[in-house]
């Protein structure tokens, strides 16, 4: 059959087949435009974390023109919105310090357990029930843990202490070693699952029980994977402010006695940002030197706990 | 040398402890749901008797018995459409462009070590970076859209990290064959390799909004109004253009702020307000979470690779 050159639609296939390489084109701009779109969404994590540092470090520069660090890191007492305010940040620093310490005592023990609970001992069925139910902790609004510890916790307590204020930081500690249990129970499950089989195996075949072979194989076997767990336990009682906001008092109290209530920096930063500040005194600098204070004390926790990681990371 | 009889015994004791521990473990597992139904008993007996249509239709009062949530569920809810409409497209971006296409460099190390340590910030320094930026540099102001960015940037880590892993379980076969078809990278991504992710994606984007939802300490460093008897603009008007945006702009407070500000009043009939909000938070957080398992158990379910 012939083809008739002259016929509508061959040419319209013609002139459509030679703007193809136009639309390969376009496509290729399309392409291109849509993973550089794509590309300035993952670099924006880079632009977040910058102006985080930006942010801190402008501000609590400010803040040391006026204030020398030595008075910062020295002085007992953080009086900022009083009338002759002195500012030593010694205060807020134990105030957080002994509210984690409190929360990691809860969390550790009872994370750990019940990592080797649910990666040892808990079958299938168990497991898939109690791990999303556990995980539900976390998801409480740190708002509503902070009722919780004020009104439920604290008048609890007293029925054993009768001397303990409304405001402490023993309550306040408890609730949110409960609340970060997850976080450390969770990252330690999954460290002693990868630990693999034919350990536990060679640990079975000498005689272990599960439990021995858990405190003496897996442990030690996980610990880089458990140390990670622990270190972002600490770091998520350290920056909790609701709980300590709600129950630990807004009092700025150099203790180390967690039966007395006092401000940690977190619950410092929430104070000051209450009132209305203006913007660029003294005081509304100093809660971002308050917030870089929190940033570093992070900081030292996640470098040592990459050292400790470095130091026990057991290869397979 | 260790006496046959000695050997038995201890191999018993072992056996015994060994029972005790599953036994501790248990239990150390029920402290926490324990907790949590502590927790909720304690919200309904207080807050129970305070929900009411008047307790959700009513603007906050000098008088508890009158005052309502009104202000702070509008608020929470404008706040949480900025905030999934920014961090949804930027955190899916973010996962697909660092699964499909980033190339091995230093750069895309970098953002990935950048991503996991973002994530354990805490979030009160996210709300300083907003106060110093959103606020005062870019003058956005103590408002909605300033709230909602805040909470965008502070859920950004979890929605990259959820897309990221549902992604990496999508088969390389699965792209092959549309790549063999003549499919181009996008499209393989558009057309499959994102709709058989989208279980994943959608079960961290739930949990994500959920987490949005109880924030509090970042919302109240940027300023957010504890007290406030007002609606922001409405967003859609009877008369032309019909939308407006002058919403984005107005002062808001959301409800775990209103509950704060509840729980911090000396008067017991606040507290009871207090813990009927805060009953109203636990109710919606705890029903995403609810979801976001469904879908999480549903979708491993169904899809056999």
């Amino acid at each position: 059959m012939e083809t008739n050159h002259a016929d509508a639609g061959y040419l319209a296939a013609q002139a459509r087949i030679r703007t193809i390489p136009v639309g390969l084109t376009v496509q290729k701009v399309r392409e291109r435009f849509i993973e550089f779109l794509m590309f300035l969404c993952a670099a924006s994590s880079i632009a977040i974390t910058g102006g985080i540092v930006w942010v801190l470090l402008a501000e609590s520069w400010h803040f040391f023109r006026n204030i020398s660090l030595v008075d910062f890191l020295t002085d007992t007492q953080w009086t900022v919105l009083f009338e002759n305010p002195r500012y030593g940040i010694m205060p807020l620093v134990t105030g957080t310090l002994v509210t984690s310490c409190i929360a990691l005592l809860v969390a550790l023990p009872l994370g750990t357990t019940i990592a080797i609970y649910l990666s040892e001992y808990a079958n299938v069925r168990v497991r898939e029930i109690l791990k999303p139910v556990l995980e539900l902790l976390s998801a409480v609004p740190t708002v509503v843990f902070g009722y919780f510890a004020l009104l439920f916790i604290t008048p609890l307590l007293q029925q054993i202490l009768p001397d303990l204020p409304g405001f402490n930081m023993l309550s306040a500690g408890i609730v949110i070693g409960i609340m970060i249990i997850p976080y450390v129970s969770s990252l330690s499950e999954d460290a002693m699952k990868a630990v693999p089989i034919h350990i536990r195996e060679g640990s079975y075949a000498m005689g272990a029980t599960r439990f021995q072979t858990a405190i003496r194989v897996l442990i030690p076997s996980a610990f880089s994977g458990i140390a990670s767990a622990y270190v972002l336990g600490f770091s998520r009682a350290v920056g909790e402010t609701m709980v300590v906001a709600v129950a630990a008092g807004t009092q700025p109290n150099l203790t180390l006695n967690p039966m007395e209530g006092a401000a940690t920096i977190t619950a410092y930063i929430v104070q000051v940002s209450l009132g209305d500040l203006p913007h660029g005194s003294v005081a509304y600098q100093s809660i971002f030197a308050a917030g870089l204070t929190l940033m570093c004390m992070t900081l030292v926790f996640n470098i040592a706990g990459y050292l400790l990681r470095k130091r026990y990371r057991e290869i397979y | 040398m260790v006496e046959p009889a000695n050997i038995e015994k201890r191999l018993s004791d072992n056996r015994r402890f060994d029972t005790i521990f599953a036994v501790i473990g248990l239990i150390s597992t029920f402290v926490g749901m324990i907790t949590l139904a502590a927790l909720l008993f304690d919200l309904s007996t207080d807050g129970l008797g305070r929900i009411s249509f008047q307790f959700f239709t009513s603007f906050p009062s000098r008088f508890a018995s009158q005052a309502g949530i009104l202000s702070a569920w509008v608020g929470t809810t404008l706040v949480m459409i900025v905030t999934a409409l920014t961090a949804i497209p930027m955190g899916v971006g973010a996962g697909v462009y660092l699964e499909e296409y980033a190339p091995k460099n230093w750069f895309t190390g970098l953002i990935e070590i950048n991503i996991a340590n973002l994530a354990g910030v805490p979030s009160i320094v996210y709300g300083l970076m907003a106060l110093g930026l959103f606020v005062y540099q870019f003058r956005f102001g103590q408002s909605i859209l300033s709230a909602g960015l805040t909470l965008a940037l502070l859920i950004l880590p979890i929605v990259i990290v959820a897309t990221r892993e549902s992604i990496r379980a999508v088969p390389s076969s699965m792209r092959e064959a549309a790549y063999a078809l003549g499919a181009t990278q996008w499209q393989t991504t558009r057309d499959h390799v994102l709709p058989y992710s989208m279980g994943g994606i959608l079960t961290g984007v739930i949990i994500s909004l959920s987490r949005a939802i109880g924030e509090t300490a970042p919302l109240i460093t940027i300023g957010a109004l504890t007290f406030i008897a007002f609606l922001p603009d409405p967003p859609i008007k009877g008369e032309f253009p019909f939308v407006s945006f002058d919403w984005l702009w107005s002062p808001f407070s959301v409800m775990p702020i209103q509950m704060f500000n509840w729980v911090s009043r000396p008067q017991q009939e606040f507290h009871l307000n207090a813990a009927a909000t805060g009953l109203v938070l636990m109710v919606m957080t705890l029903l995403m979470n609810g979801i976001a398992i469904y879908f999480r158990y549903r979708f491993r379910k169904r899809i056999k690779w």
